[in-house]
């Protein structure tokens, strides 16, 4: 196997995607969001029980590809407990970063969170996958604003 | 001509792979590529391309115009690729033949101008479950501005239509059966003479979409007595944006425009505008000239190769990859019924297939992963996706051989 396309499949992607981490619905979610990449189909729900600004609890259910189910995984896991300003601080450095753009570096305290998210920016380099890595934290986005309601947002 | 011919030697001795793959420069441009997605889109001959070059180059003008030297030699070289695409099918006028975009904008002409004028609320049209979006939406479409009904044929446990199916769906309401010819799904060659036969029984029309099937195997209009025809261009080794419509003398004749504009009118005046006889009535404006030009190469270049000989290539090939990848531990082929050709489908275990196209492609395959245009099928068939080997005059079975490897390779990624 060639060295650039382990680059992107990292063992921890593997695992990830393999063996999803908060895999389930959340009842008592207070937001939740779908996510929709129409160009493979790929489908992702992300719920979310927010206490005041921060984030409880937080999982997804849906089916995709290594990747997109790999950053939908480690997305829950670095989000658990986390304000929505952190979460956003992580988001927009973890764009940056998948989209090949110069990211603002994290708040020293998210330091750790970013560096978790690290193995998902092989996509870079591979435009195709991109909107795989980013589906989930855009349903993430949907849900913290729509609320109880619930939101769709599509990958376009 | 069944796909599940297991005895049947891959090697032709009237095709010589190694041969027409010298005719296609993106070969010699990309060494090593394993090309399997000719389903999406073929590669271009140097026929095409040098013809397309060199016709800009020497007899470039609009077309149906001027008066003067270069826009008649144009004309004359658009007008004789309409007559390529009329041998191509053996339609028995050139002026059944509608130069469009390619398939999807031919469904969508028939739809708007047959179907705006001849459908009513009260009656039904059939479509099946392998259809691709663009036989699916066009229909829709109509039917949510008229009101008709659209039915679907299902498909049966191996993957092909249900025929019988099909005639229960028939009733003196069916006004048309929009259906492909084969699918570009799971390669399921639709017994078309048979629904055609059944169909004009009880009185509908028929539409075949053939952009898988025109470039694979021997398409005779005449012979088949099918009401329309459809097919694209660079699924037949043309350019893109263009491809045909073929469509009864009678019935076109009867059809309204569907675009407005120049090149389609016969009278213009504010008060009331007369229009051309078909094929001019539907061909609005500038058309893509080089691009029926190109058509009209590339159906020549296949025509060269003969037809039934690239069916038996295809077919052989199809075989071939039936039998390679059913044998594979962790990998279910997509059943595509009694007859198959040219398409192969197939899921792997616990890899998605978006990540196995990836993968593939890392090992120089070009495959396409994904629904295909075809969600309703995808839904019947309860998967997300699937990824698609698709053949073209320029695979071999070393082509098989190098996919196999290559999903092994994913296989051994993923730990599958």
């Amino acid at each position: 196997m060639s060295m650039d396309l382990r680059e992107l499949y990292q063992d921890i992607i593997l695992d990830h995607g393999r063996h999803p981490r908060n895999f389930h619905a959340l009842p008592e979610a207070t937001n939740f969001a779908h996510g929709h990449n129409p160009l493979c189909g790929d489908k992702v729900t992300v719920y979310l029980k927010l206490e005041g600004d921060r984030i409880a609890d937080v999982s997804f259910e849906g089916r995709g590809c290594a990747i997109s189910t790999a950053s939908a995984s480690l997305m829950t896991e670095v989000l658990k407990g986390k304000t929505l300003a952190e979460a956003e601080a992580l988001f927009k450095s973890f764009h940056a970063k998948v989209t090949g753009g110069e990211p603002p570096p994290p708040p020293p305290e998210l330091a750790d969170d970013a560096e978790r998210l690290e193995p998902l920016t092989g996509v870079k380099t591979y435009p195709a996958r991109v909107k795989c890595a980013t589906l989930a934290w855009h349903a993430f986005e949907a849900a913290v604003k729509s609320g109880a309601l619930g939101a769709s947002v599509k990958t376009e | 001509m069944s796909a599940v011919s297991p005895l049947r030697s891959v090697a032709s001795a009237s095709f010589d792979v190694r041969r027409v793959r010298r005719d296609f420069p993106i070969f010699e441009r990309n060494p090593g590529l394993v090309f399997l997605d000719t389903a999406a889109s073929a590669q271009k001959p140097k026929a095409v391309i040098d013809g397309v070059a060199e016709y800009y180059r020497t007899d470039y003008a609009n077309v149906h115009r001027g008066v003067y030297r270069l826009s008649s030699a144009s004309t004359d070289r658009f007008e004789k690729a309409r007559e390529s695409a009329r041998r191509f099918i053996n339609a028995a006028h050139a002026d059944e033949i509608v130069f469009v975009r390619g398939t999807t904008e031919a469904i969508n002409l028939v739809a708007y101008s047959w179907g705006g004028k001849f459908l009513g609320p009260d009656d039904e049209v059939i479509l099946s479950e392998l259809e691709h979006h663009s036989n699916i939406v066009p229909w829709q479409l109509l039917r949510d501005r008229i009101g008709f009904k659209i039915l679907a044929v299902p498909i049966d446990a191996t993957g092909g239509l249900d025929l019988a199916a099909f005639e229960r769906l028939l009733s003196p309401r069916t006004k048309m059966a929009a259906l492909t010819h084969i699918s570009n799904v799971n390669g399921h060659i639709v017994p078309v003479e048979t629904i055609i036969r059944l169909a004009h029984a009880r009185g509908a029309k028929v539409l075949l979409d053939g952009a898988q099937a025109a470039p694979r195997l021997p398409v005779d209009v005449q012979a088949l007595d099918v009401d329309f025809y459809a097919f694209s261009g660079h699924k037949a080794y043309g350019p893109s944006g263009i491809g045909v419509l073929y469509g009864k003398k009678d019935l076109l004749a009867e059809m309204p425009p569907w675009q407005g504009g120049g090149s389609m009118i016969s009278t213009v005046s504010f008060e009331r505008t007369t229009y051309l006889e078909p094929p001019h009535r539907f061909e609005a404006g500038t058309p893509d000239i080089s691009g029926a030009i190109g058509l009209g190469y590339a159906l020549d270049y296949i025509d060269g190769l003969g037809r039934e000989t690239i069916r038996e290539h295809e077919d052989a090939l199809t075989g071939y990859a039936l039998r390679r990848l059913s044998a594979l531990p962790g990998v279910r082929v997509v059943g595509g019924g009694q007859r198959q050709l040219g398409v192969v489908s197939f899921t792997l275990e616990g890899i998605h297939p978006h990540d196995v196209g990836q993968i593939l492609d890392q090992n120089n395959v070009a495959v396409r992963a994904g629904h295909h245009c075809a969600q309703p099928l995808m839904d019947r068939l309860r998967v997300a996706g699937t990824t698609r080997a698709s053949f073209g005059v320029y695979n071999d079975e070393t082509d098989v051989d190098a996919l196999v490897r290559a999903i092994k390779a994913a296989q051994e990624m993923f730990g599958a």
